[in-house]
């Protein structure tokens, strides 16, 4: 019987695995030294918040994977072999794959910050992470101040868990704005207000000079390049974002660049070799799309399509319309289609932009100013369905009729307020004045 | 890391989130509200009762409301749920075993053995923690109090301020608040003060929840309630006609129209203290899918047993002779069996697909009770196994599922079993308005494209045990006959992709994955079966 052989049992390696046994009857042996079972990455904010255990985090109960005859080995693989077709464990066994997956993720990335190597100093991604952080700063007593630096979600999911704490956060953002490399400047100034009415004090424009240690090299304070000031603290997160976990790798003769490389069938160089989710990186963007994608949805969709090509039906990897969502401590943040901030916008994209004067909701809208078609939606504290715009972006439709069908999407809960009224009359009014 | 015992067993380290000192304070009046209560248990003689009730009451009320404020005016609006499983009380710790002890235990003296908390027996005058409630009684309906005035005085406070502590955790939300208004409503209203009104009108009525309806009211048609609503001529006669229409019409088609939510969530006293007082206790429901089997068995075990316990009583009060009274045991027993025959012939006719193998069981089941009926009544067997049963299983029913399973451990496990333990395993209505809410409604909870992470909040803080993530994750319709519509999934749900909705009947159940963002030829592959 065929072995199928995945390393990493995130999102994609356990949806592929998932999806193989629903399509076939293979052996399937899915690695991994992190975790016994699968969780959801995305929650583990909330295990350090209490809302939830991590056992609740794991989407299936443990039996799952035996009745599913899908194995799952706790270990750590040093070394591949693509020649006889095998893996070399740290414990020193081998392991012989026909198919092998790689799925093995991300790692926070480093930027070589004097002192980033400290005790204190961590990221914000493996379950070893979470424990780690719970050491650190189970409460304001042990911790009397973090310092995040780097604006991006995780930076701000960071700041919410040690803000559910009472342990004052400091968050050092590079950009003028939070998140202004995505989000559009509307939308990014109202998330700077809402950051600080948390009381989490944001500094923007500012850039990390030096992590300085105590005796014992544990963080004792970080040092900013603008100012030179010295915040004391005691735990740093460093979440400029992420990268391929590929280190292991790169001795193998798998091709990688800065993930491993992959074409449209998610193929790397070497025959039964494959890479899905977030280590994996196209040959091409498709689309606007980025060549590596570290998100949850498009680690699930890969593992679905690679299925098949798994299981005989040979399919290219084709992602529909963009989508993503997240929350902003307490602003729910989705988008479809394509909103772009200022960096990389078309010339053609033009923006509408409404804010309710509470401050905690926002849209905003990106259509093709030539030709008025619709790009894409950017919400924040109104749900939108998902199903809506992905019809209405196949459909090509133009941004009038979006406007004019609003509320068909909206998906808020019953008794909520609606402002698509109030929205389309700014969008009337803001067309005349233009 | 500190040394002390970790009772939530999470990954992280309990007790991270101390109290405010004004939320100390305010825990100290309530704890002395309390204390009067324990006072007048232990016979102390307080001058003047009336004073010393006020005070307890309003004492335990504003201890709820300033810690209630403090813990959420405090911080913006949105889910604030830091540390339920770090929190002793919330996470099956020693405070949570405790409070599940004191309650259980407070539960069987009131059921069993209301003597001691000072019921005075045989016209004798009350006593004890009773007596201190004999102004408020007299204030009322002009009679002293009972055991069941004392506990409903304190149920109804207790969904009135926790229902106001429920109100500020969702300032956000207006689906939540409106609800819980709701339930204080006909908390305080149909449960609480008509019935007391009822009877300072007409004192012959029985006790009648005009929102109780049949099985939950399991007493409704007991022959000694049956003569006090037929001996109080037209009032009498309309309320238990209500009672029957309220079974046969009105539940239907509000289940129809909105789901099994308009009862379970929006008016059910039962409900209403699951969702208020036990809100803390939500997220200790267990998901197991063990338990969910169990559920199963359970709680359409209770149904049944409610249903022939009504059925033998009703047949033993009536007579033979149609010149008497129109209805008798013949008439009766024939009403009984087509009723059973049409309900499940449509079920067969219309949901059997969806019901599938269940479908057989319950066909199975159906033709085995009628034919016992039908053997029983033409043989005259039925006079004598019913008589002499009747009564038996009536006051069995009364004790182990009326008492025991409904208050003793329904509400005194909240902190162990988690809020709604009896709705989800016990309750009969419960299973009839499911049973009604999976077949035929238009209620349903949609899920939003591909957008869920799986995070398992929904699943965590569903009180009825629902893997709701399950769905959620595959893209499906939620049509599950527990779900009781409260709404906290979809309010919890950090990624916006649950929502309660009333819709047509056409599309509601989609058992294929419809997860969004795929390619379109994927996503009918993936859909093949």
């Amino acid at each position: 019987m065929e072995h199928i052989v995945i390393i990493g049992n995130g999102i994609s390696g356990v949806t592929l695995a998932r999806h193989i046994r629903k399509l076939s009857d293979k052996k399937i042996t899915i690695i991994s030294a992190e975790t016994d079972y699968f969780f959801s990455r995305t929650a583990l904010m909330y295990v350090y918040m209490g809302h939830m255990k991590f056992e609740h985090t794991q989407p299936y109960e443990n039996w799952f994977w035996k009745k599913n005859r899908i194995e799952l080995l706790n270990a750590y693989v040093e070394a591949i072999n693509t020649d006889n077709k095998s893996l070399k464990l740290a414990n020193g066994s081998n392991l012989k794959y026909d198919k092998l997956i790689i799925a093995t993720g991300s790692k926070p990335n480093k930027f070589g910050w004097p002192g980033q190597d400290l005790k204190g100093v961590m990221g914000m991604y493996h379950k070893q992470d979470l424990e780690n952080l719970e050491s650190l700063a189970p409460n304001k007593e042990a911790c009397n101040r973090a310092v995040i630096v780097g604006g991006g979600l995780i930076g701000i999911e960071l700041a919410e868990m040690l803000n559910s704490r009472s342990i004052p956060v400091t968050f050092l953002v590079r950009e003028s704005s939070f998140w202004n490399g995505v989000l559009p400047q509307g939308e990014s100034e109202m998330i700077n207000r809402h950051i600080k009415n948390h009381h989490i004090d944001l500094r923007l424009s500012t850039n990390l000079k030096e992590i300085k240690s105590d005796n014992n090299g544990n963080v004792k304070s970080v040092i900013i390049e603008e100012t030179g000031e010295e915040i004391n603290c005691n735990v740093v997160g460093l979440t400029a974002g992420v990268s391929p976990n590929i280190e292991f790798i790169k001795s193998s003769k798998i091709e990688t660049g800065r993930g491993v490389k992959v074409n449209r069938f998610l193929e790397t160089n070497i025959p039964d070799v494959y890479a899905i989710g977030d280590c994996a990186e196209q040959h091409e963007a498709i689309g606007n799309r980025r060549p590596i994608e570290a998100v949850w949805y498009t680690g699930r969709m890969m593992g679905e399509t690679l299925a098949q090509t798994i299981c005989g039906n040979r399919m290219e990897y084709k992602p529909g319309h963009w989508f993503n969502s997240a929350k902003f401590l307490d602003i729910e943040y989705q988008t479809y289609g394509w909103v772009f901030g200022k960096k990389g916008r078309p010339d053609y994209e033009q923006h509408f932009h409404w804010k309710h004067k509470d401050d905690t909701k926002c849209i905003t809208v990106a259509f093709n100013k030539n030709t008025n078609d619709f790009l894409g939606i950017n919400t924040f504290g109104i749900r939108m369905r998902h199903e809506t715009f992905d019809t209405w972006l196949t459909e090509k439709r133009d941004v009038d009729f979006v406007m004019n069908h609003l509320s068909e999407a909206n998906f808020d809960p019953e008794f909520y307020n609606h402002y698509e009224a109030e929205i389309l009359s700014a969008y009337n009014k803001q067309l005349q004045t233009t | 890391m500190s040394n002390k015992i970790n009772h939530s067993m999470s990954l992280a380290k309990p007790d991270a989130l101390d109290i405010t000192t004004k939320q100390k304070i305010a825990l100290a009046i309530g704890i002395v509200g309390l204390l009067i209560f324990v006072l007048a248990l232990f016979n102390t003689n307080f001058p003047n009762q009336g004073v010393f009730l006020t005070l307890a009451l309003g004492m335990i009320s504003l201890g709820i409301i300033v810690y209630s404020r403090e813990a959420y005016l405090t911080k913006l609006e949105g889910i604030k749920n830091d540390g339920v499983w770090f929190k002793s009380i919330s996470s099956r710790g020693i405070w949570g075993w405790l409070v599940g002890i004191i309650l259980t235990s407070f539960y069987i003296v009131l059921y069993f053995f209301p003597q001691y908390l000072g019921l005075g027996a045989d016209g004798a005058v009350n006593t004890g923690l009773i007596s201190l409630f004999d102004p408020l009684s007299q204030l009322l309906s002009g009679r002293n109090a009972s055991q069941w005035f004392v506990y409903g005085t304190l149920y109804t406070i207790a969904i009135l301020a926790f229902g106001y502590k429920f109100i500020l955790k969702y300032r956000h939300n207006r689906y939540q608040q409106i609800r819980t208004v709701s339930v204080m409503f006909f908390q305080l209203g149909f449960a609480f003060l008509i019935p007391e009104f009822m009877y300072v009108m007409n004192n012959d009525l029985p006790y009648y929840d005009l929102k109780s309806v049949w099985p939950l009211n399991y007493y409704i048609f007991d022959e000694w309630s049956v003569k006090g609503f037929l001996s109080n001529g037209n009032i009498g006669l309309a309320l238990i006609l209500f009672g029957i229409i309220s079974i046969f019409v009105i539940t239907p088609i509000l289940t129809y129209k909105y789901g099994k939510r308009w009862y379970c969530s929006w008016v059910c006293g039962c409900g209403g203290l699951a969702e208020t007082a036990g809100d803390s206790f939500r997220q200790l429901s267990s998901k197991k899918m063990s338990a969910w089997k169990l559920e199963r068995w359970l709680i359409h075990l209770v149904l049944v047993f409610s249903v022939v316990m009504t059925t033998a009583m009703i047949y033993t009060y009536l007579g033979y002779d149609s010149n008497n009274f129109w209805l008798t045991k013949g008439v009766f027993i024939s009403l009984v069996i087509g009723f059973l025959i049409i309900v499940f012939t449509g079920v067969m006719i219309f949901k059997r697909h969806e019901l599938g193998k269940d479908a057989k069981y319950g066909a199975i089941g159906l033709f085995v009770v009628i034919a016992l009926l039908v053997i029983m009544h033409f043989t005259g067997t039925t006079d004598h196994v019913f008589y002499a049963k009747a009564g038996t299983l009536r006051s069995a029913y009364g004790i182990y599922i009326g008492s025991i399973f409904s208050g003793v451990i329904g509400t005194g496990f909240y902190p162990i079993l988690g809020s709604r333990s009896w709705c989800r395993f016990g309750c009969p209505m419960a299973a009839i308005l499911g049973f009604q809410q999976r077949l035929f409604s238009k209620f349903r909870i949609t899920t939003n494209g591909g957008q869920c992470i799986s995070c398992g909040n929904c699943s965590n803080s569903c009180e009825m045990g629902i893997d709701v993530r399950h769905y959620a994750q595959k893209g499906e319709n939620i049509v599950r006959s527990s779900c009781v519509g409260c709404g906290i999934c979809s309010a919890v749900c950090p990624r916006g992709v649950l929502k309660l909705e009333n819709d047509s009947m056409n599309g509601r159940i989609n058992p294929t994955e419809i997860l969004l963002g795929n390619d379109v030829d994927l996503m009918d592959l993936v859909n093949q079966k």
